[in-house]
C-alpha cells in the first residue's frame, strides 16, 4: 500500500484478516494487515502475546487460511494456490519456530529429520541427500559426522536451534519466517543463535520475517520493524528510527517498558495502565485507545489508517509523537 | 550486615540422578537485610531455584542438604516440619514464575486467599474476606468483590500473577523469594509487576529475594546482585558495582551478550561460546573456564574461591578478574 519499500518486494501482504472461531465466537487474530518485505531484508515483527504476530506468520505460509486478503510471494498469491503449486512454492518459504526442542520428532536420528524436507521434495539420490544435509549441519557449527545419527533428546536447547535451522535451510529457501527463534533460549545461547541466523541469512542470501516480543532482540537483527497490537499494524519503519523517535504511543511504551541493564537507568513508573483486552471484542476505533495516554472521542469512532509520519516510517494513530 | 534477616551459609544440595550425582548447589554463602533487596541472576540449571527452595525448606526429598540457613534468627535445617510449615506463608513467602501452576485451578480466587489468612492469622471469615479484597485492591485488580469468586482460568496471566503476590503478601511476610516473576509475561504487564513488587516491599519494609535470568530486570531494583554459574555463586557486588566495576569473565560476558537498544542493527554479538558444562560431572578447576577468553592452565586445575574486591561487600571467583574500570 503507502508503506512501498521496493518497486519488487519479495513479500508482499494485503489487508489480510484473519479470524477463528472459538466456543462459537470470533478472534480476530488479524484484522487488515498489509506489509511488504524487500528482497534480503529483515522485517522484525514485534507485539505482546495474542496480538496476532505468529497468526499473521502462519497465514503467509497458508498454514492457516485468510478470511479476505492477499499474500504475493515474488508476485504469485498463495491465497488462490492449492495442492502442488502451494507445495511447490512452500520450498523456497520455511519456518523455525520458538521451540526447538518440540519442533524436532524426539525418536528420528538428527541426519533423518534434515533430510526430511529433501525427501519430501523428491531428491530421490541418498549419496546426494546426504552430501547437502552435510553442508547444511556443517554451515550451522555441527559436525555432521558426530551428530548425523543422534536423537533429538541429546542435544541443548541452543543445539536443537541449530538443527531446526539446519532442516528449514536445506531445500535453499529464499524467505524464512523465524517465529519467537530464541525466545527459549538463554542468553549466552541466543547471541549464538541470533549471530548464526545473521550469518547464514549473508551466506544463503535469505529474507527474513523475525517474530518476537523482545524489542532488543528484533532491533538487534532487522533492518524494519513492524509493530502489531491486538490484530493491526501500529507503526513500520526503520529499526534505527523507529526506535529513536517512535510515533504510535504503543511503541513509545513498549520501548520504555523494556528493563534496562544499567542500574542507573531508574525504572519509569509511566508504564501503561491495564492490559491488552480480548481479540473476541476488539475495542472500537483504535484498538490500543482503552491504554492510550492520548485517546479521545476520535480514536472511539475512527480506526485510524496507516500514514506516512517520516521518511520510511508509518504510524496508524490520530495523534502521533512525531 | 548488623540487621540480617536471612543468612545461607555453606549451602551444598545435591542430588542423586540415574546419570551420578548432581551438585545444584555449590557452597553457596548469601545474607539479605530486612527490607532489603537481592538479585540473584544466572541462565537455565545454574541453580538459582535449588537455591531458593533450599531456603524455603522445599527441596526434593532425595536431596541432600549441608550447610546453614539463618531465617530471623532460627536455623531452618533444625526446625521442625510443623514450624516450617507455620512459617512459610507468614514470614516467609514465595511467588513463582507460572501462576497458573502455583494457583489452585480448581479452587476460587477468593477461596485460595482467605484459607491462607485464615491458616496463618488468627482472623474469623467476615475479616479474612475483608483483608482479602483490602489485598486484591492493593495488587491492582479491578473490580476485587467480584473476583473473589472467579477461578484462575477466569484471569489473564498477568492478573493471576497478582494474584499470587497478594496471596504472597497476605500475612505480611519478612521475606518474599519471587522467583522469575515476570518471566511468563509481556514486557508491559513485566513493567507492572515489578513496580508493584516494588512499592508493597517499600510500604512493608519487607525483605525480597528477586531470582532471574535477565540482568535487566535487576538493575534498577536490587541492592545487591549475586550471579550464579553452575551451582555458585560467581560475582556478588552492590548493583552499581557489578555493572560498573564487574570483576567476573562471566558476569561481563553475559552482559556483552544481550542485544543493546542503543546498538546498531546487525551488530554481530559477543556470543559466549559453547555452553555450562554438565553439572554431573563437574570440573576439577573453574566452571566457566572452558568458555572464558581470559582463561590459562591453572583455571583448569584449580577452583578459584570467592575472594573480595576494593570492598569487603563485593566478592568474586577467579584467577583472572577484569581491571577496575574508571568510574564513568
Amino acid at each position: 500500500m503507502m508503506q512501498q519499500v521496493s518497486s519488487d518486494p519479495l513479500l508482499k501482504v494485503e489487508n489480510l484478516v484473519v479470524e477463528y472461531a472459538v466456543g462459537g465466537r470470533t478472534v480476530h487474530a488479524v484484522s487488515g494487515v498489509s506489509l511488504e518485505i524487500a528482497r534480503g531484508e529483515t522485517l522484525g515483527l514485534v507485539g505482546e502475546s495474542g496480538c496476532g504476530k505468529s497468526t499473521l506468520g502462519r497465514a503467509v505460509l497458508q498454514l492457516r487460511k485468510a478470511v479476505s486478503g492477499k499474500v504475493l510471494f515474488d508476485g504469485h498469491d498463495l491465497t488462490a494456490m492449492q495442492g502442488d503449486a502451494l507445495r511447490k512454492m512452500r520450498r523456497r518459504v520455511q519456518l523455525i519456530f520458538q521451540d526447538p526442542i518440540a519442533s524436532l520428532n524426539p525418536r528420528r536420528r538428527i541426519g533423518d529429520i534434515v533430510a526430511e524436507p529433501l525427501v519430501i521434495s523428491g531428491v530421490a539420490d541418498p549419496a546426494k541427500r546426504k552430501q547437502i544435509v552435510d553442508d547444511v549441519l556443517s554451515a550451522v557449527g555441527l559436525d555432521p559426522a558426530l551428530v548425523g545419527g543422534r536423537l533429538p533428546h541429546e542435544f541443548s536447547g541452543g543445539q536443537c536451534q541449530r538443527i531446526c535451522i539446519a532442516r528449514a535451510l536445506v531445500l535453499n529457501p529464499e524467505f524464512i519466517i523465524c517465529d519467537e527463534p530464541v525466545s527459549a533460549l538463554d542468553v549466552s545461547i541466543r547471541a549464538q543463535i541470533l549471530n548464526l541466523l545473521e550469518e547464514m541469512k549473508a551466506r544463503y542470501g535469505l529474507t527474513l520475517l523475525f517474530i518476537a516480543h523482545d524489542l532488543a532482540v528484533v532491533k538487534s537483527v532487522s533492518d524494519r520493524v513492524a509493530v502489531m497490537y491486538l490484530g493491526r499494524l501500529c507503526e513500520v519503519g526503520p529499526s534505527e528510527q523507529l526506535f529513536a523517535s517512535p510515533a504510535h504511543p504503543y511503541t513509545a511504551l513498549l520501548i520504555e517498558a523494556i528493563p534496562v541493564p544499567d542500574p542507573d537507568v531508574r525504572p519509569t513508573q509511566s508504564v501503561p495502565v491495564g492490559e491488552p483486552p480480548s481479540p473476541i471484542a476488539p475495542p472500537s476505533g483504535c484498538r490500543f485507545r482503552t491504554r492510550c495516554p492520548r485517546a479521545d472521542a476520535r480514536c472511539v469512532d475512527e480506526v485510524p489508517e496507516l500514514r506516512m509520519v517520516a521518511p520510511g516510517q508509518f504510524a496508524a494513530c490520530h495523534h502521533p509523537l512525531i | 550486615m548488623s540487621d540480617t534477616l536471612l543468612s545461607v551459609e555453606d549451602a551444598v544440595v545435591d542430588l542423586p540422578t540415574p546419570r551420578g550425582n548432581l551438585r545444584a548447589v555449590d557452597h553457596v554463602d548469601l545474607a539479605v537485610g530486612a527490607g532489603k533487596t537481592l538479585g540473584i541472576v544466572g541462565e537455565s540449571g545454574c541453580g538459582k531455584t535449588m537455591l531458593s527452595r533450599t531456603i524455603l525448606q522445599l527441596l526434593p526429598k532425595k536431596a541432600k542438604l549441608s550447610g546453614r540457613v539463618m531465617f530471623d534468627g532460627q536455623d531452618l535445617l533444625k526446625l521442625p516440619p510443623e514450624k516450617l510449615r507455620k512459617l512459610r506463608g507468614r514470614s516467609l513467602a514465595v511467588v513463582f514464575q507460572d501462576p497458573m501452576t502455583s494457583l489452585n485451578p480448581v479452587l476460587t480466587i477468593g477461596t485460595q486467599l482467605i484459607e491462607t489468612i485464615q491458616e496463618h492469622l488468627e482472623l474469623d471469615l467476615a475479616k479474612a474476606r475483608q483483608r482479602s479484597v483490602e489485598l486484591l485492591a492493593a495488587v491492582g485488580i479491578p473490580a476485587p468483590e467480584q473476583r473473589l469468586t472467579q477461578y484462575p482460568h477466569q484471569l489473564s496471566g498477568g492478573m493471576r500473577q497478582r494474584v499470587a503476590i497478594a496471596i504472597a503478601l497476605s500475612c505480611e511476610p519478612k521475606l518474599l523469594i519471587a522467583d522469575e516473576p515476570t518471566t511468563a509475561l509481556d514486557v508491559t504487564i513485566q513493567a507492572q509487576i515489578l513496580d508493584l513488587l516494588a512499592r508493597e516491599q517499600q510500604r512493608r519494609h519487607m525483605a525480597m529475594i528477586l531470582i532471574t535470568h535477565d540482568l535487566g530486570v535487576v538493575a534498577g531494583r536490587a541492592d545487591e546482585v549475586a550471579v550464579m554459574y553452575a551451582g555458585r555463586v560467581v560475582e556478588r557486588a552492590p548493583t552499581p558495582a557489578l555493572f560498573k566495576q564487574m570483576r567476573m569473565p562471566y558476569t561481563e560476558a553475559l552482559l556483552a551478550a544481550l542485544p543493546k537498544l542503543d546498538a546498531a542493527p546487525h551488530t554481530p554479538l559477543p556470543a559466549i561460546s559453547g555452553r555450562p558444562p554438565d553439572p554431573t560431572r563437574p570440573l576439577k578447576g573453574c566452571s566457566f573456564s572452558p568458555r572464558c577468553r581470559y582463561a590459562t592452565e591453572r583455571c583448569s586445575t584449580e577452583k578459584p574461591s570467592l575472594v573480595a574486591a576494593e570492598t569487603p561487600e563485593h566478592l568474586y571467583a577467579c584467577f583472572h578478574p577484569i581491571a577496575a574500570r574508571v568510574p564513568a
